[in-house]
């Protein structure tokens, strides 16, 4: 089983220094706050189920940017009318990525009906041209290179496993901050520099004893 | 008011992206806009998702606009308060008002918010303003200025045949 920090390590692999993610409430964007904060990130740190709604628009009036949207199992749940209005539309630079533990992991591990039934398999029937279920590291990254070249709207549904990182902090900027800087992360010309990672960052987290 | 000019007078003042979900107190408008090849809309499935839709216009330097039927403002109070208002994104809600004047104006699922509207714009702090067939430019351009100068949504309530 993945963890879901890993999961967010291996998009960040992936994703270069014009892209643009937008991320959930709750410990999915705390963590890709602690793993690599950058301009390009919007941290939605309130309003559960509006990141995808939100990447939908920025997709649409950015085109020359690759958007990623980073959400939970919760967050798609709560507003799963958005999947068809995606897939109506169609935005080929959107990528659209769903951690899926099954639980609301942020206020307590209460358990989702994800178990259920299979997000990747909704998205699929509501029109999305690519989709993927995802239950290992390996399986993931290759689906992130597939989704960056293909040049179509894609989603990922990552199964993962609930994996808290001990003492993870809340982001730090303030809601204008993260405005402001995204805006203009938003409007920067276009770059292809590659993003790089921080092993080292990263490696420090999983001294929470995960493998 | 002709539905052409409202369009065009939003067109002129920069706004040419729209998400929301659709009313008949703007029937006419709502076609016209949907005709028009100027303006991009995106048919929401919900209230609160035409708001996320439309606040995205903000970061590519514009301002984007939802439209609504006023029983839909209840599903914006949290994406107002826990995004617009926290963040301070602006975004204009063009706002259908069904129930104005209270029973019996309209259908009786209307009576309550049709009474109530204004006092959720007021309670959120969020601006309002509502359009006659004779105030639209006065109107737009004191509602603009408030959107832009707070950097907060504003609201414009707009009522059945107002607007042909």
């Amino acid at each position: 089983m993945i963890a879901r920090y890993q999961a967010i390590e291996s998009i960040l692999a992936q994703i270069g220094s014009d892209d643009l993610v937008v991320s959930t409430t709750g410990m999915i964007s705390r963590e890709l706050f602690t793993l690599k904060d950058r301009p390009g990130n919007f941290y939605m740190i309130g309003s559960m189920g509006l990141a995808s709604a939100m990447g939908l628009g920025l997709a649409i009036q950015a085109p020359s940017k690759r958007v990623f949207v980073l959400e939970g199992d919760g967050s798609a749940l709560m507003s799963l009318g958005t999947l068809p209005l995606i897939a109506s539309e169609q935005p080929a630079n959107l990528v659209h990525i769903i951690l899926d533990n099954e639980a609301y992991e942020s206020t307590g591990r209460q358990p989702s009906i994800s178990s259920n039934f299979d997000l990747a398999q909704t998205a699929a029937a509501t029109g999305y041209p690519w989709t993927r279920r995802i239950e290992d590291l390996e399986e993931l990254e290759a689906a992130l290179t597939e989704a960056a070249a293909g040049g179509q709207l894609g989603l990922i549904l990552v199964k993962a496993g609930i994996a808290p990182i001990e003492g993870i902090p809340r982001v730090s900027h303030t809601p204008e901050e993260i405005r402001d800087r995204f805006r203009g992360a938003v409007q920067s010309p276009y770059s292809t520099y590659p993003f790089r990672r921080s092993h080292a960052s990263a490696s420090l987290l999983r001294s929470d004893g995960l493998p | 008011m002709d539905a052409h000019d409202f369009w065009a007078a939003l067109k002129g003042r920069g706004m040419n992206f729209f998400s929301g979900v659709p009313d008949s107190s703007f029937h006419d408008a709502y076609n016209a806009m949907l005709n028009d090849p100027e303006i991009r809309y995106v048919p929401a499935v919900r209230e609160d998702v035409a708001l996320g839709i439309a606040s995205a216009t903000y970061f590519t330097g514009g301002l984007g606009g939802v439209i609504l039927q006023n029983s839909g403002v209840g599903n914006l109070v949290n994406p107002l308060t826990s995004f617009n208002l926290m963040y301070k994104i602006p975004a204009l809600l063009v706002v259908g008002w069904r129930g104005y004047g209270g029973p019996p104006s309209d259908a009786p699922e209307h009576w309550i918010m049709g009474a109530k509207t204004p006092q959720f714009f007021d309670l959120l702090e969020i601006p309002y303003e509502i359009l006659e067939p004779d105030n639209l430019d006065t109107v737009l351009d004191g509602l603009l200025a408030n959107i832009k100068e707070r950097s907060v949504p504003g609201a414009l309530l707009v009522r059945a045949g107002v607007i042909s």
